[in-house]
């Protein structure tokens, strides 16, 4: 049995030491923004937040968990329309979307690292995480607007305003 | 602009105009008014060459394209798979025009595989760029006619004619400007009927179509909500992974389970047609269970294959000479010429389309009925021609068509991969064999391993130029595995094949577009395919032949204007004499790019244009050599894809395939050894990421239909 925080929430599962995150997540949590893509650290599909830094929940064992504080993109929403994701409706990001919860989970922790991210510093963080989609020009746009919405406090936005043309 | 785009007609040459007039109209019914609301049928379906199936009531019974509920919310039901393309916003943006409402006001959902949403070739499929040209009619119509019934219905109501309600926004506005919603009309709407003569808005009248109107899909692709396969299902669903042969067509000779049935979690181990599967827990059990079995399997002769042998047949194959796909002029009199001859061969590997969501589908067997959750391509066919999903999934459940309820999840990718059905397949015939509902997900390396590849394929081109360096005489010889032939059954007979241009002459029509109909005025052309017969799986992969043949004639051009000492982009424009929205690509890249004029130092820059399902794309890019790499700095793209129904959408698809396209050229490489793939991950299947992804500008061309 390892309890840890997922969410906020305290939880307790009974499964094999060695089930990656990820599973317990999708298979045990029934959490299933958090997505499978490659299972070896390569792609980002399934990262999260553990202790506030980002990881890839395909190698992270459950028994490394005992008091640790899990976050998700559902929790993530949970907290609100984070900048990152209002900046990712308003540059209209995702395409097939399959990635897109690790992007969304990658490109936060980048921001709450560097609040003013370069072009080098979103390289650096974000070619972790694949988009088989080749959405990265947008990517690269959210996360400065991101930035600037997270810089200047702007009014409520419904998540579903209308755009324009860009 | 034209009223309406071109329809593909899937063999790359000339245009097929959607036909015209009133008869589509027969096709609208109202169905559900027992019910409250308004629901509106509309079919696409029109066999081409012949009658499809009887357009009953009853075929529409659990069927819509729109529908209005008396609470006011309008629902669009999209037919197709929503891979990234943004159908799941285009096609409601159809609706929505003529509707008179705002894209805001309405939501989408997945239809469910049936007949009733098969398209014009007779399937339910997405892929081969059809989807906006065959659903830009009847959805316009569906939009136009649910606004006429509530507008009538409105006058009715109010006692007034018809043409004094103005209808807007989803509201009928009487001419004293009081309003009724469209949900408080829909019901009486539905008693009414179907119009009969539905006038369409002209495109300058249009307020949705061609706007960057927001997609419908990412707000819940932004916050982890959206269902895709591998989130679909019952929650008590077990979890299988399958072992299968790593070599192609190898059989399962013997296996000790005892191992894999000891790991915690694991239920049960059962035999299917593509091998062993682990039904456990949950994807971790399932994994170290597969893990865990002892297999022995019956190779058979694949084993030896590798990459050598491959090629070798390839190039013994275009040795001999293969079936003519194009022959104009006097090649052999061109090629004697006294002009400089320039020859080029070009070996192309097979290449995975690894998707970001692996391959899945979930499917349970209850008291005769199956139940399928996939993430597919092809939804449905008739059986006759061999089926689509549905299909599929009835055959390998033991159960009748009709007891099929296929249900389409978002696909995390498609590329052409999830246009097959064996995922589908290994799911459903499980569900059979084992209790409850059963998700068979794949391993990234099961993924790989077991694609059906874009086809690994040999080329050499000849050509001889004349005085003004043009090409007087140009010969193409291809060698490839033919993708149709495994698809359309034996029994269609040569000559229907040849007439629907899927087989012309014996050749697969996928394996040479791009090539056969390349666009340069060469007087003499011989443009010939080898079909091999090799036991790799091959499919179609995004832009299916024009990914290769695209590849190897704008090389060749590109080599015969060096040859030539020519401008690579004039030399190209010269020879686009009679192709105009070629040249008009061409022309508006150079112009974007500013062709001619200066470039950093250290880099150089290329230039191509390439036709595929009707879409005309040219684009340059700039390169520079790193520590020996390539590394493409920026790219300019110029698009002519006819009617743009929302610019933003088309923009994301080019900086998709410009990208997608780049990782092929880049990395794109399945090798073969001992009979198997021997790549397995993103570790050695190689994607290009955020730090190679070269900053993009689309130029979005008017269309040269206009």
């Amino acid at each position: 049995m390892v309890t840890f925080t997922i969410n906020g929430r305290p939880r307790s599962v009974d499964v094999p030491d060695d089930t990656p995150l990820l599973w317990v997540l999708r298979d045990t949590l029934a959490l299933t923004g958090t997505k499978f893509g490659c299972g070896i650290q390569q792609c980002g599909a399934c990262t999260v937040h553990l202790n506030g830094a980002p990881v890839r929940s395909c190698a992270i064992p459950v028994s490394a968990l005992e008091g640790a504080d899990v976050r998700t993109i559902e929790g993530l929403a949970e907290e609100g329309v984070h900048a990152v994701q209002q900046a990712w409706v308003e540059e209209q990001v995702p395409q097939c979307g399959y990635c897109q919860s690790g992007q969304v989970m990658s490109a936060v922790a980048l921001l709450a690292e560097k609040p003013e991210p370069t072009d080098e510093d979103i390289d650096q963080v974000m070619s972790g995480n694949v988009c088989r989609c080749g959405a990265y020009g947008a990517i690269r746009r959210a996360i400065h607007r991101a930035a600037e919405l997270a810089r200047e406090p702007m009014p409520i936005t419904d998540q579903d305003g209308q755009g324009g043309d860009r | 602009m034209s009223e309406r785009p071109e329809v593909s007609s899937g063999t790359g040459d000339e245009a097929v105009k959607q036909q015209e007039g009133p008869s589509r109209r027969t096709f609208v019914k109202v169905v559900g008014v027992a019910g409250a609301g308004l629901v509106l049928g509309v079919s696409f379906k029109v066999f081409r060459g012949g009658p499809g199936l009887p357009y009953t009531d009853a075929a529409f019974a659990p069927n819509a394209f729109l529908r209005i509920d008396d609470d006011g919310s309008i629902t669009v039901v999209v037919g197709k798979s929503e891979m990234g393309q943004g159908i799941s916003t285009a096609l409601p943006q159809l609706v929505a025009e003529e509707l008179e409402v705002s894209l805001e006001q309405v939501a989408f959902e997945f239809a469910p595989a049936h007949p009733a949403y098969r398209d014009e070739m007779g399937m339910q499929v997405t892929g081969g760029s059809t989807s906006i040209p065959m659903g830009w009619q009847p959805l316009r119509e569906a939009g136009a006619s649910a606004r006429m019934m509530l507008q009538e219905a409105a006058a009715q109501r109010w006692g007034v004619p018809a043409d004094q309600v103005q209808m807007r926004d989803g509201r009928a506005i009487h001419p004293d400007g009081s309003t009724l919603s469209y949900g408080e009309l829909a019901t009486e709407a539905a008693a009414l009927p179907v119009p009969e003569e539905v006038p369409l808005k002209a495109p300058a009248e249009f307020r949705i179509i061609g706007t960057s109107a927001r997609r419908l899909d990412v707000a819940d692709k932004t916050t982890g909500r959206a269902t895709f396969g591998i989130d679909a299902g019952p929650s008590d669903a077990r979890v299988a992974l399958v072992a299968r042969s790593r070599v192609f067509g190898g059989k399962l000779r013997s296996y000790d389970a005892s191992a894999a049935l000891a790991v915690p979690g694991v239920d049960e181990v059962v035999e299917i047609e593509s091998g062993l599967a682990v039904v456990a827990d949950g994807y971790w059990s399932a994994k170290k269970g597969r893990d865990a079995l002892a297999i022995e399997w019956d190779e058979g002769e694949g084993a030896s294959l590798d990459d050598a042998a491959i090629f070798a047949r390839l190039e013994g194959a275009v040795a001999e000479g293969g079936n003519v796909a194009r022959e104009d002029g006097d090649l052999t009199a061109a090629l004697a010429g006294s002009g400089e001859r320039v020859t080029a061969a070009y070996r192309l590997p097979y290449l995975a389309h690894a998707t970001m969501e692996p391959m899945n589908c979930t499917a349970i067997l209850e008291d005769g009925k199956c139940t399928v959750w996939a993430p597919t391509q092809f939804q449905d066919a008739p059986g006759m021609t061999g089926g689509g999903a549905r299909q599929a999934a009835a055959e390998a459940a033991g159960v009748g068509e009709d007891d099929v309820d296929l249900r389409t999840t978002f696909l995390g990718g498609g590329f052409g991969r999830r246009a097959e059905k064996d995922f589908v397949i290994e799911a459903a015939e499980l569900a059979s064999k084992v209790d409850g509902a059963v998700k068979v997900v794949w391993s990234r390396e099961d993924d790989i391993r077991h694609d059906y590849y874009r086809p690994a394929s040999y080329h050499e081109l000849e050509a001889v130029l004349g005085p003004d360096g043009r090409p007087e005489g140009w010969h193409h010889e291809m060698a490839l595995q033919s993708i149709l032939e495994r698809l359309i059954p034996g029994w269609i007979p040569g000559f229907v094949l040849d007439w629907m241009g899927m087989m012309p002459n014996g050749i697969d029509m996928t394996s040479v577009e791009g090539a056969a109909n390349h666009p340069y005025a060469v007087p003499s052309n011989r443009i010939a395919c080898a079909t091999v017969d090799l036991p790799i799986p091959v499919g179609f992969w995004r832009a299916v032949g024009s990914s290769h043949n695209g590849f190897v004639v704008e090389s060749f051009i590109d080599e015969l204007a060096h040859a030539a000492g020519q401008d690579p982009f004039e030399y190209r424009r010269a020879l686009l004499g009679e192709h105009p929205r070629h040249r008009a690509v061409l022309e508006a890249v150079a112009e974007a790019a500013d062709w001619g004029g200066p470039v950093p130092e250290g880099r150089a820059r290329g230039i191509a244009v390439v036709e595929s399902f009707l879409s005309y794309v040219a684009q340059v890019a700039e390169v520079s050599v790193e520590e020996g790499r390539p590394r493409v700095h920026k790219v300019w793209c110029a698009v002519d894809c006819g009617m743009v129904v929302n610019p933003a959408i088309v923009r994301a698809q080019m900086e998709s395939s410009i990208v997608y396209g780049l990782t092929a050229a880049l990395y794109g490489r399945i090798n073969i050894e001992g009979g198997r793939v021997v790549q397995g991950n993103f570790d050695d299947y190689l994607m290009v990421r955020m730090n190679e992804a070269p900053e993009v500008e689309v130029v979005l061309v008017p269309s040269g239909d206009a």
